[in-house]
């Protein structure tokens, strides 16, 4: 029957823990979860750091707290990012309690490492790979509870709204290529972000933004769409990510003096690797990753990065770790940079370049997960809180998937229980009309001559050039005013491939389409914010303006260009400050 | 391998099977770049754009770690997006779907009877009663992670079943990868299920088939060693099948 209590889209890390929440909510609860990829091929899969969460004596909830904040550059909501640091070590260790296989100390507690931007060591892992050992824990323990049914292969492709309600979505299997309902008496998005909009990117060939092009067409906005995260250190060429953890551990990163230029950038100065307070936390390696990204570009106008076959690089510097350290705390990043870069961090620097890594942005929506409209929760990575703010501390991210995801979850159970049984015909109704719109536009349509991968290409490059790292407004209105090109081009595309079978051309261009919708949003958003905060740069407005611009953006869908609209920051007990990095020597 | 012009290529020959139209596999060849930096998975990539859009294979992370993208490259199950075009030339690269699945299209097999025997292992921590989250973590040093760690490894890519001689004779062997994921929960000192997941396993006379001659360890890039853990669990089952011969007797009360 396709008829059940609770949609879910997306079975990374946050569908799966709000599948889990919902069921544990009440198990009479039966949970779809409709995911285009087999689960635990979801990019969770990639996370290498680790995951954030106060455990240790030490540390404190306000520091967790505060950091967040000041790495967010004050645009996270201070209220959830509170509760966000409060339930975080629990989620933690429900996860332990599930079989993840934390790295742990010689006395069998759970271990932390420091990470970016945080004054304290407090991000759990998996060696490196958290973020796989995670999904594969929540995926397996999600097998034992009868109440999940798996969509496995499916692809969501457009809620399904009535009476003012969400109730569920179309779907394509793509085994079959059939449309179909899959009904709910509410539906979490679930689908993570989209870096696939840029042309260089840790994410994986999934992450193009589906859910948020489906909520952003139902009326539901994008809040903070303008602010994405670049990465410092990911491999050139590929984008594969060298994780933050490599810099935790104390790897440092170089110029082509060998310098380490960190400290001409306001992070603080370098001690000597043998020091035995190197890394200092919250300076030079391990400050926040927009101001690292940020001072890449400065050194390249300085002429002070490497000519690499893929463009310029730094080096990142792990050899003073040592062969034992490196297989026992990072032996992925070993793993990667051998097989992909051809060389062996134990011998010699890695080459690295800021790399399109995450979106702080997503659909808006309360602590619980919910939405502007009624039956319709997100959580995870497409969802915006905004717990991230303007720059998201690296690790805060996976502690997310579970705090919100099951937040989201006991939400949306909550809902499902008050609504009254479902209705399948006008759904039904709805999903003729999805399936005939995808056949008549990519299946038996006649005469395109558009490309996806052209249009693709040119999209990401586009939001290269001017929705990256540094932007201004002549950049910005140039990739607008391309990105409404293409979105015209778009109705012109052609498919070399007509049938259903496993049809993954009709996929991609799917997938296209929403992109070409994230990324009017950003741009469009970007425009609109016209000083300097956290990852958005401009450098017609270098300074950070709280008299105009604290506030989260929110973008509607137009008919041509978006709206962009603006909502209140919640600032509770820590007023808006100066952000301050490499100071903590001094303490 | 050729050298048109500037640009040296490579020939892929790709298994092709479009259900809707065709009833037997063909193979088709194209020409594509051979570039130092492109694996396999880049040039199925390129032909999809510029070539042929009605391609159709599986891929997501492109490092090795979502297990989406096993195929066979000249007859050997490899990741597509950890397998080199230049440590193939000079000669042409036949790319086909993982051997000993069904396929459903393409380079795409169905995941079906995997998924199934996942599912079967009860692969999650089976416990009488879990302790509250307020007593925190459960112990565990670093000598006892190291027990199930390598089993933990494993990405679900397949590559072991494709390379398994039983299971390609007798695909109702619950196979490698279940049965490593199953020895990872069992030696796991959270987990209280192994007698359950004993029962499941010596129901498989699969496992009794395997001589151990370790192809699905050689192929696994996670090295999971799933032939090390159906050696291992012989070894337990063997002793549970002299205990249980034996305690009845024994403990007579
Ligand atoms: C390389 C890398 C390393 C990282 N390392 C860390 C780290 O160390 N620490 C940290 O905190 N964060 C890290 N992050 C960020 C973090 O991993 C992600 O933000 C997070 O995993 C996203 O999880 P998610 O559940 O929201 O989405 P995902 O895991 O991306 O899952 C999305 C799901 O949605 C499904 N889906 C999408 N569209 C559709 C559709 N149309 N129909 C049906 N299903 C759909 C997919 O199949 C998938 O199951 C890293 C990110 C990357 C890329
Ligand atoms: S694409 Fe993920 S393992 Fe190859």
């Amino acid at each position: 029957m396709p008829v059940h209590d609770v949609v879910i889209v997306g079975g990374g890390g946050a569908g799966l823990r709000a599948a889990i929440a919902v069921t544990e909510t009440d198990p009479s609860l039966e949970v779809a979860l409709v995911s285009k990829v087999y689960p635990m091929r979801s990019h969770t899969v990639a996370a290498e750091g680790g995951a954030a969460a106060v455990i240790k004596d030490h540390d404190s909830f306000e520091n967790h707290i505060f950091d967040t904040i000041s790495g967010g550059d004050w645009l996270v909501d201070q209220d959830a990012i509170e509760l966000f640091v409060n339930e975080a070590p629990n989620e933690l260790v429900q996860l332990e309690h599930w079989g993840c296989p934390w790295s742990r100390e010689p006395d069998g507690k759970v271990a932390v490492r420091p990470f970016g931007g945080m004054k304290k060591e407090r991000t759990w892992y998996a060696a490196d790979k958290t973020g796989f050992h995670m999904l594969h824990s929540l995926f397996q323990t999600s097998l034992k509870y009868p109440g999940i049914v798996p969509y496995d292969e499916w692809f969501a492709t457009t809620l399904l709204i009535h009476d003012g309600r969400c109730q569920g979505v179309a779907a394509l299997e793509q085994r079959t290529g059939r449309v179909e309902v899959i009904a709910g008496r509410s539906v979490i998005i679930c689908t993570g972000g989209a870096g696939k909009v840029y042309p260089f990117t840790t994410n994986g060939a999934i992450k193009t933004g589906d859910g948020m092009s489906m909520a952003y067409r139902a009326g539901v906005p994008l809040k903070d769409m303008e602010f994405v995260q670049y990465h410092p250190t990911g491999l050139p060429g590929t984008g594969i990510l060298i994780t933050e953890a490599a810099r935790g551990e104390g790897g440092i990163l170089v110029n082509s003096d060998g310098y380490r230029y960190l400290q001409d950038y306001n992070l603080g100065q370098p001690l000597d690797v043998s020091d035995s307070n190197h890394p200092v936390k919250k300076s030079m390696e391990l400050g926040p990753r927009d101001r690292l990204s940020q001072a890449f570009i400065h050194e390249q106008r300085k002429g002070r990065t490497i000519k690499g076959k893929f463009g310029d690089v730094v080096y990142l510097d792990v050899r003073h770790l040592g062969e034992k350290i490196i297989d026992q705390k990072i032996p992925f990043v070993r793993e990667l940079a051998s097989k992909y870069a051809g060389i062996d961090p134990v011998h010699e620097p890695i080459p690295v370049r800021p790399v399109l890594h995450y979106f702080m942005g997503g659909i808006d929506t309360d602590k619980t997960g919910s939405t502007s409209l009624p039956g319709l929760y997100a959580a995870g990575e497409v969802a915006c809180v905004s717990i991230n703010g303007a720059n998201r501390l690296g690790s805060n991210s996976l502690t997310e998937l579970l705090v919100f995801g099951a937040r989201a979850g006991r939400a949306a159970a909550q809902f499902a229980l008050e609504q009254s049984p479902t209705e399948l015909a006008p759904l039904r109704k709805q999903v003729v009309d999805e399936d005939e719109r995808i056949t008549k536009s990519y299946l038996t349509k006649e005469g395109g001559t558009e490309r996806i991968s052209t249009i693709r290409t040119e999209m990401r490059d586009t939001m290269e050039d001017g929705a990256g790292i540094y932007r201004s407004e002549e950049g910005l209105k140039n990739t607008c005013n391309k990105l409404a090109e293409l979105r015209d081009r778009f109705s012109n595309i052609s498919l070399d491939d007509r049938s259903l079978t496993y049809n993954t051309e009709l996929i991609s261009v799917l997938e296209l389409d929403a992109m070409l919708d994230v990324a009017e949003a950003v741009a469009h958003s970007a425009r609109a914010r016209k000083e300097s905060r956290g990852s958005h740069q401009r450098t017609d407005h270098p300074v950070r303006d709280d008299d105009s611009y604290l506030m989260h953006s929110m973008a509607y869908k137009g008919d041509g260009a978006p709206k962009i609209d603006y909502k209140d920051v919640v600032i509770t007990r820590w007023p808006p400050g100066e952000r301050v990095y490499g100071q903590e020597q001094a303490e | 391998m050729s050298n048109s012009g500037l640009q040296p290529t490579i020939d892929l020959e790709v298994y092709r099977y479009r259900p809707e139209q065709q009833a037997e596999p063909t193979y088709d060849t194209f020409t594509v770049p051979l570039r130092d930096e492109w694996v396999i998975l880049d040039a199925l990539n390129y032909i999809k754009d510029e070539l042929d859009g009605s391609l159709s294979y599986r891929w997501s992370c492109r490092m090795g770690v979502c297990g989406s993208c096993g195929m066979m490259a000249n007859g050997e199950p490899v990741l597509t997006c950890a397998a080199f075009l230049k440590s193939y030339a000079p000669g042409s690269i036949r790319v086909e779907p993982l051997a000993n699945f069904p396929v459903a299209r393409d380079l795409i097999i169905s995941m079906d009877d995997f998924m199934e025997k996942m599912n079967r292992i009860q692969p999650w921590i089976i416990t009488d009663e879990e302790k509250p989250l307020e007593e925190g973590e459960y112990l565990q040093t670093p000598d006892q992670v190291d027990e199930y760690k390598q089993f933990s490894m494993c990405i679900n890519c397949l590559l072991c079943y494709s390379a398994c001689p039983i299971y390609g004779m007798e695909p109702s062997f619950i196979g490698p990868a279940a049965i490593a994921l199953a020895q990872r929960y069992n030696l796991d000192s959270r987990d209280h299920g192994q007698e359950t997941r004993m029962d499941i396993l010596s129901t498989d006379d699969g496992i009794w088939q395997c001589t151990f001659v370790g192809e699905c360890s050689e192929v696994c890039p996670e090295n999971v060693d799933p032939a090390g853990a159906i050696q291992r669990y012989k070894v337990t089952s063997t002793n549970d099948w002299w205990k249980s011969k034996l305690l009845p007797w024994t403990s007579k009360q």
